[in-house]
């Protein structure tokens, strides 16, 4: 099922993933206002949207320094790792049937493989930097994906199990009777989990956890390298939330309304309730973020597998 | 994990509630009667100044930003030659209210005092003066001090007794 103009798509989704990207600058500090009662940036333009625009323009302008300390080529790298890896994984995202950049039979494990490359730009930022806060931060980037990107995998199996495949647009083909959360919801919370872990926000910020570390890796950082990791970021919880739609909430199906339009409700649906989460929640200490993602998540995303599993070989997949 | 789950709700259900930012420029916020804000140098009901030029407002200024020169006028009242305020020192403690002897020196609920250059922060006496009395409408200094000056001899001000004419015995 490719694409009848290959060229449209791939422009279509890159320029969408960068557009949606930059305003989720104004989208969360607008919905993090709501939710503590505040207005959140209205002045540049209408609702305030143009502060897109203000963010960007002072972005540009600042100066882009490199300190003298750092290892100069690692250090520019870095911020350009997190943004071609978020990006190659939306090569596999289905947006709706026949948008798609490349349909992989092993769409999802492409996914897990470049979400789980993005952490060597954290490292390595956190390590050319040649600063104790950066490299605190990318030690515990460093830790945190190990031990959450185990079980995102695992909790995923239940999912492929259930589609008998690992191409994406199958799996959203398999939802065409019901959703997969429904039958999937242990697997649902762990993803959900391990990808608020993976994006590097809020409960889950232990990598730039500001009150401690300052800035954490990208405490060197600054003019429009330190913009990339931001980008990178917002990018990554949109390929998060996008995933989370297609594996769980059926992708594009919806009724009456076209697939594009639901696959994006579903996709700002989620993007919303990661910056809900950023509201209400504190961060957790390290020890307890480790023996969480290892002693509690990695046992029930293995149990979710093997019932699944065992769930499959009695009745079928249907 | 109830905890955290209810939290999340709660959180959300702010969504719902009035928010509490005064939209400002908009939205002027209520400032007291006796906020203290912009320095004025208020006139006696009569229009005349009611500064005498005692310095005691400087003097109690913790951060030395009250400059001026006492001179007295033909009827021999002490007023001010040059009063400047530098607001860009100024913390609007309004000491030189509570020094003040005479209700000259007032703080006005106004603190939109934003300028582009420093040096227009340095308020000079025209900029100081208002037409009337301020906070004190009906207080006027000269006409209850005991104070001779041109046109009101001793005994002459407000519940004063003429004064004691200490050659003649007549009660």
């Amino acid at each position: 099922m490719t694409s009848p103009y290959p060229i449209l798509s791939i422009l279509g989704i890159v320029i969408g993933a960068l557009t949606i990207a930059a305003f989720l600058i104004w989208v969360e500090r607008r919905l993090l206002a709501l939710w503590q009662d505040r207005y959140g940036p209205n002045r540049a333009g209408p609702f305030g949207l143009l502060q897109v625009a203000a963010d960007a323009i002072k972005m540009f302008m600042k100066e882009d320094w490199i300190p003298p300390f750092a290892d100069k080529p690692v250090f520019i790298l870095a911020p350009a790792i997190v943004f071609v890896t978020v990006l190659m994984s939306f090569a596999v995202v289905p947006v709706a049937p026949g948008i798609i950049v490349s349909d992989l039979n092993i769409g999802l494990l492409f996914f897990l493989g470049m979400s789980s490359l993005g952490v060597y730009s954290i490292v390595l930022a956190g390590w050319s930097s040649d600063n104790k806060y950066a490299l605190i931060g990318g030690l515990r980037a460093a830790a945190q994906m190990l031990s959450y990107e185990v079980f995102m995998g695992l909790s995923l199996m239940g999912v492929v199990l259930l589609a008998g495949s690992f191409s994406l647009p199958a799996i959203v083909a398999a939802q065409m009777k019901i959703w997969f959360v429904i039958p999937q919801l242990p697997g649902f919370v762990l993803f959900l989990i391990a990808g608020l872990a993976e994006t590097r926000r809020i409960p889950f910020d232990l990598p730039e956890a500001e009150s401690e570390l300052v800035a954490g890796y990208h405490s060197e950082y600054s003019g429009m390298k330190f913009g990339m990791f931001f980008v990178g970021e917002y990018m990554g919880i949109t390929l998060i939330s996008s995933m989370i739609a297609v594996l769980f909430f059926g992708g594009w199906l919806g009724p009456v309304l076209p697939g594009v339009i639901w696959f994006l409700i579903k996709t700002f649906a989620f993007i919303s309730f990661f910056v809900l989460l950023r509201a209400a929640l504190p961060r957790p200490r390290f020890d307890q973020l480790m023996s969480w993602g290892w002693k509690i998540m990695l046992p029930l995303a293995l149990a979710n597998m093997l019932v699944t599993g065992a769930a499959v070989l009695i009745w079928g997949n249907r | 994990m109830i905890g955290i789950l209810r939290t999340i709700w709660l959180v959300f259900l702010h969504a719902f509630q009035k928010r509490i930012t005064v939209q400002y420029p908009e939205q002027k916020p209520y400032l007291a009667p006796r906020y203290r804000g912009r320095i004025v140098l208020s006139r006696d009901p009569d229009g005349g100044e009611r500064c005498v030029a005692c310095n005691l407002c400087a003097v109690a200024c913790p951060v030395d930003c009250i400059a001026l020169q006492a001179t007295e006028d033909a009827n021999g009242r002490r007023y001010p030659e040059f009063f400047r305020i530098n607001f860009s020192r100024c913390i609007f403690c309004g000491f030189c209210e509570e020094a003040c002897p005479t209700y000259a020196i007032q703080l006005t609920p106004d603190f939109e005092m934003g300028e582009f250059h420093r040096k227009n922060l340095v308020y000079e006496k025209e900029d100081l003066m208002i037409d009337g009395p301020g906070k004190y409408p009906d207080y006027n200094f000269w006409r209850v001090a005991g104070v001779q000056i041109g046109g009101k001899d001793k005994g002459q001000a407000a519940h004063e007794a003429r004064p004691v004419d200490v050659r003649s015995l007549l009660p």
